[in-house]
């Protein structure tokens, strides 16, 4: 008890939140045993994985780095297909835990490549444009994944953008990727167990990154990057760090989704799933990353267990969205609460309450991961 | 010959680009914000002029009145609810918020209307105007006519109106400095919020003309054109009218030729890649004035 008093703030909110990931892992296997979830249920738990991994890589960009990335779901299905290809060519020969693991690691590399030389140009721009380009990246990846045939014979591989006839396979040759068709006929490997150490890893690489000098190089920039700049921060370079990293965890995210499922289709990483995600960032509260965990499970699970409001969901989300911005981003708003606060803090009455209001008052940043 | 008749689609998709993408320019002309929400409002205004044409019987002309005049309200009261309160706050903010905005009216019109195509029945073909060029070789279709047309009216209208009326200063003024303009006794607010009226009536308008040519409506047909647009506007060099008029129709043809010589699947993505090429070659784009960044 006297060690966790004594550790350092941070250190303890990561305990809090890696003790949270294990703590869902192990009521949920305790509901698996005890038999309380449906097939249904446990169908869902892959995909929350991925959505939890997704949420938190976007915060990244989104929360720390302070730009809007529209194109998340592009990552995603980089690494998916790479990954997925991979699993498809060399799974069934080597042991599934290994292939499995190569999958995603490849997944994860390949979208960090993409992720280096999307950055590159993207983040030379800023605000706005920053948005619309990561968006037409996003677009233009899942265009052109939907446009690839990629087969295998005893020649090796053989590409085409036309039709699957046109990469002239030997009789013996297996088409991969089918255009948009997508692959199919994949060996299913993800687990929940796989999933949620994935969300370990990418809560440990996250959260060391965050709380480092490299972090608190890319929250500078967040903050004031002409500040940063000159007081000597290499702003492109801790830019694309953030990106990237933020990149290769999607991409992991992907292979994670796209190994649940025997089939893969580029169509189902468009536009709505960045912005589904970008919800969860931003219903978590943008910069922390505990929220965003919070935020993807609890808005994955509950529509699913709600089937009568389904239909209503995005509109909710939709109205959410909107309402969260303007309750804290609106300048009067903001003051009218810093107001209240005040009014409060005046009052005897409340003042343990009003030292808990000021300390993470709607001025204060979350900084706190 | 195929060549001219894909080159006079293309000027009639630019057109539709163009309109919609003065919507765009004029609002983050002034306003300094990307309205996501801007391509849902043709959706709305189309919606409305399917429901008024085929389900009221109401004859086009005033069915095209009735969604201008709706959208505007519509306009208005997305101004003055989602993003007024958020005037000062970090672009971010209010791009999430624009986002927001966009997906409520999606999945609005997505409860209201279903999700099943409505077959938009064209309001503005005029067998009698289709015209036939080199012999009857190339046959331009009225809503061709109609489409160009009238983008060029909007066009000339808009600029006379920014240019020679005392609102178009204002307008001018407030977009090049908000706080001077106050400062002269321009009523800042206002002028925001009829920037955004006569968006949201040009997104009714080109709701139609882009109905009229591509006769499937859903509750997402304004997203894709809607984010083409943008890139038509930023193409063209952001917060200029002219800019918005070139850039869209430039679009419109790169979008027609792609599709006609390169790949139908790819066209988007050629699109797409042009607005990545822009903004890193010309991030002004082809008429956008330089600018410089304050410290």
């Amino acid at each position: 008890m006297n060690a966790l008093k004594n550790m350092k703030k941070t250190t303890r909110s990561n305990l809090i939140t890696y003790g949270l990931v294990v703590a869902f892992y192990i009521v949920v296997q305790a509901m698996t045993v005890g038999g309380v979830l449906n097939n249904s249920m446990k169908g869902m738990l892959v995909p929350i994985c991925t959505y939890v991994v997704l949420a938190i890589s976007l915060n990244l960009t989104v929360g720390i780095l302070g730009e809007l990335s529209l194109g998340h779901a592009g990552f995603m299905s980089v690494g998916a297909f790479s990954g997925a290809v991979f699993w498809v060519v060399t799974g069934s020969e080597m042991p599934s835990a290994l292939g499995f693991a190569l999958s995603m690691l490849i997944g994860g590399v390949v979208a960090g490549v993409f992720g280096f030389l999307i950055g590159i140009p993207v983040l030379r721009l800023r605000g706005d444009y920053l948005a619309i380009v990561t968006l037409a990246f996003g677009e233009i990846i899942k265009n052109v994944l939907n446009t690839v045939y990629l087969g295998l014979d005893s020649n090796g591989f053989h590409f085409s953008i036309k039709d699957s006839a046109s990469m002239g396979l030997a009789p013996d040759g297996d088409v991969i990727i089918n255009g948009a068709i997508g692959i199919s006929g994949m060996k299913k490997a993800s687990t929940f167990l796989a999933g949620v150490i994935l969300i370990l890893i990418t809560l440990f690489v996250i959260l060391n990154l965050v709380n480092s000098r490299a972090g608190r190089a890319i929250m500078s920039i967040r903050d004031n990057r002409i500040a940063a700049e000159a007081t000597g921060i290499n702003v492109t370079k801790y830019k694309l760090m953030a990106f990237i990293t933020s990149a290769v965890f999607a991409g992991m995210a992907g292979v994670l989704y796209a190994l649940n499922f025997s089939a893969l289709a580029a169509k189902k990483f468009d536009y709505n799933t960045s912005i589904l995600v970008l919800v969860f960032v931003v219903l978590g509260g943008i910069g922390n990353i505990r929220g965003s965990m919070i935020a993807a499970t609890v808005l994955y699970v509950l529509p699913e267990l709600l089937r009568g409001v389904a239909d209503y969901r995005m509109l909710v989300y939709a109205i959410v969205l909107i309402a969260m911005m303007i309750f804290n981003q609106s300048p009067q708003i903001v003051a009218w609460r810093a107001q209240m606060a005040d009014r409060v803090a005046a009052n005897p009455k409340f003042r343990k309450l009003a030292a808990r209001f000021q300390k993470n008052g709607p001025q204060g940043k979350k900084e706190e991961a | 010959m195929e060549f001219i008749s894909y080159l006079i689609n293309g000027i009639s998709l630019g057109s539709v680009y163009a309109i919609i993408a003065l919507g765009y320019t004029m609002v983050y002309g002034i306003a300094k914000m990307l309205n996501f929400a801007h391509g849902d409002v043709i959706m709305v205004g189309s919606y409305i002029v399917f429901i008024a044409v085929n389900q009221m019987g109401i004859p086009p002309l005033a069915a095209i009145l009735i969604s201008m005049a709706l959208c505007t309200v519509l306009g208005l009261a997305i101004e003055r609810f989602a993003y007024k309160p958020l005037r000062g706050a970090s672009s971010l903010a209010v791009l999430i918020t624009a986002i927001g905005v966009s997906y409520l009216l999606q999945n609005l019109a997505l409860l209201i209307w279903g999700s099943d195509p409505k077959n938009f029945t064209s309001v503005v073909a005029i067998p009698a105007l289709d015209l036939h060029l080199a012999g009857g070789k190339i046959v331009v279709s009225s809503e061709t006519v109609i489409t160009i047309v009238s983008a060029a009216v909007i066009m000339v209208g808009l600029s006379l109106f920014v240019n020679h009326t005392k609102l178009g200063h204002a307008m001018l003024a407030v977009s090049e400095d908000k706080g001077a303009a106050q400062l002269m006794g321009v009523n800042v607010n206002s002028t925001i919020a009829l920037t955004f009226a006569i968006g949201s009536a040009l997104a009714a308008v080109a709701g139609v003309l882009l109905c009229s040519a591509y006769p499937s409506l859903t509750p997402t047909t304004g997203a894709m054109p809607g984010i083409k647009a943008f890139t038509a506007a930023v193409f063209g060099g952001i917060g200029s009218i002219p800019g918005a008029m070139l850039g869209g129709v430039l679009l419109g043809i790169i979008e027609i030729m792609s599709k006609a010589y390169v790949s139908t699947q790819l066209a988007d993505a050629i699109v797409f890649a042009v607005l990545i090429i822009v903004l890193l070659v010309r991030p002004t784009g082809l008429l956008g004035k330089p600018m410089n960044e304050k410290v």
